[in-house]
């Protein structure tokens, strides 16, 4: 297994989870008594989730892509972004996403992806748990912004079967789109991530797209190239078994 | 599963929410149901940072168009998209035999605002369309033209386009001019439009129905080429959301 295919299995939760989805969706066994996964269930479905940067000049942060129950939602338009989301749309941090309820898995990128460059996870994942899927990264030369697909339905890919999904790209609405020295982790800039503070309209919407200097914003350190367009990225998923 | 019949009644597992407990009963139900395409609800979500939507038109239709890219805006949209005047299209569709929905919003539709819960019976009508002037702009719309409404009971989630009517140059002057041919922008609903721009250029020959190349603003309150702010009011597409449970 590469570093890259490295999953993060959770403790407790997904053994709650797993027994209670046990139940629901396997009709002709017995409930499992103590394992996450009953010993006669079938293998767990492995997925492949590849992430294209489409982009000028804004290298992803290391991809999170998390597995999660159906009605569970990454974000909502209109809605404050979580503090998870909040680190990961400012810094790139994708550890806070494993505790949001109803995640089951998190598989990580080990490295950013450079513009026009891929990188691939998979994920492994006990069919019971099989629900939502969601894919998302910061666009590190800006303040705030993340590219993402939210809860794609992975029950309706059969086995063998791919989809290619393009994101868009988010503002989470937690940091003002300053663009200024200091302000953004990328090499751009290689300031700073994270600030608990938010000074923006604390919702998440769709970006508005970095204006640069070159257009512009006088107090920006991007320029031109920095710009971004929908889509941002293509995010493949595969399921191979 | 026994169990869970218990706890769930069997009709709760038709609802999403429900999807995850036992998907596979939830689908044999879906595909069981009888379908009722004329009963639609909507949702629409204004998903721009900072720029509003004028009174929402909705209208189910057969045939025909609200717009089309690559064609020339009518009087009626012209209307709608300079000064977010929807009174014509929505005659006009009225009197075509069309389904409407007006002003669903009871006005306008703030950055990161939504309305939800617009019921529409569209009978026999197989299309959908949905306007309204994005503010502010000279003009700015979003669009959805003429969307094959399923047959399929479903949840439908379709993202909108920003497009300029094609109809007045974008200038980016804040002038309250929202009579259609009279150049300037109605206002800035959000009070953050600034006065005293020269004017941008708009060099741009298409007097069609396009997509949008944006605004650019500057930021310059009290001057500069634009009325619009450049960390306010831009926007990409989408700028949008169209949610449809089709009953």
């Amino acid at each position: 297994m590469k570093p890259s295919d490295m999953m993060i299995k959770l403790g407790l939760g997904s053994l709650l989870m797993a027994a209670v989805l046990g139940l629901g969706a396997c009709s002709d066994e017995k409930p499992p008594s103590q394992a996450p996964i009953p010993s006669n269930a079938p293998v767990p479905r492995l997925y492949s989730v590849t992430v294209t940067n489409l982009t000028a000049n804004q290298p992803l942060s290391p991809m999170a892509v998390i597995a999660h129950s159906a009605d569970m939602s990454l974000f909502r338009v209109t809605e404050p972004a979580s503090v998870a989301l909040e680190k990961l749309a400012e810094g790139g941090d994708t550890t806070g996403l494993v505790a949001l309820f109803g995640v089951s898995h998190l598989a990580r990128g080990i490295e950013a992806i450079p513009p026009g460059m891929s990188d691939t996870v998979s994920l492994s994942i006990p069919t019971p748990l099989v629900a939502g899927l969601s894919v998302a990264t910061m666009l590190v030369n800006t303040n705030d912004a993340f590219a993402t697909v939210n809860g794609y339905d992975l029950r309706s890919l059969a086995l063998g079967d791919e989809v290619d999904l393009y994101a868009l790209a988010y503002d989470a609405g937690t940091e003002a789109n300053s663009e200024a020295r200091g302000t953004m982790p990328g090499p751009a800039d290689n300031g700073e991530g994270f600030n608990a503070a938010r000074d923006d309209v604390n919702r998440v919407h769709i970006h508005p797209g970095v204006i640069s200097a070159d257009d512009g914003l006088g107090d920006s350190v991007l320029s031109a190239s920095h710009r971004f367009n929908n889509p941002v990225a293509k995010i493949k998923i595969h399921r191979s078994r | 599963m026994k169990l869970n019949h218990q706890r769930y009644p069997h009709s709760r597992y038709l609802h999403p929410k429900y999807w995850h407990l036992s998907y596979p009963l939830a689908l044999a139900g879906l595909l069981c149901a009888p379908v009722d395409a004329a009963q639609l609800e909507i949702d629409v979500i204004n998903l721009t940072h900072g720029n509003h939507f004028t009174p929402l038109l909705l209208v189910a239709h057969m045939d025909g168009h609200l717009f089309q890219a690559g064609e020339m805006a009518t009087l009626a949209l012209q209307k709608m998209a300079e000064g977010g005047d929807i009174s014509d299209l929505a005659s006009d569709a009225t009197a075509n035999g069309n389904i409407t929905v007006e002003n669903p919003a009871a006005g306008l539709l703030a950055p990161g605002a939504k309305v939800t819960g617009i019921m529409l019976d569209s009978q026999a009508m197989t299309r959908l369309s949905v306007v309204a002037m994005i503010l502010p702009t000279n003009d700015a719309f979003i669009g959805l033209d003429a969307w094959s409404i399923p047959t399929e009971a479903g949840t439908y989630t379709l993202d909108l386009n920003g497009y300029d009517a094609g109809t007045e140059a974008n200038d980016e002057i804040i002038n309250g001019a929202g009579m259609p041919g009279v150049p300037g922008i109605p206002a800035a609903p959000g009070g953050d439009g600034g006065v005293n721009g020269s004017g941008m250029q708009d060099n741009s020959s298409n007097d069609r129905v396009h997509i949008h190349p944006g605004v650019l603003g500057d930021t310059d309150a009290l001057g500069g080429p634009s009325d619009l702010d450049s960390r306010i009011h831009r926007w990409q597409n989408p700028v949008a959301r169209v949610v449809v449970q089709v009953k």
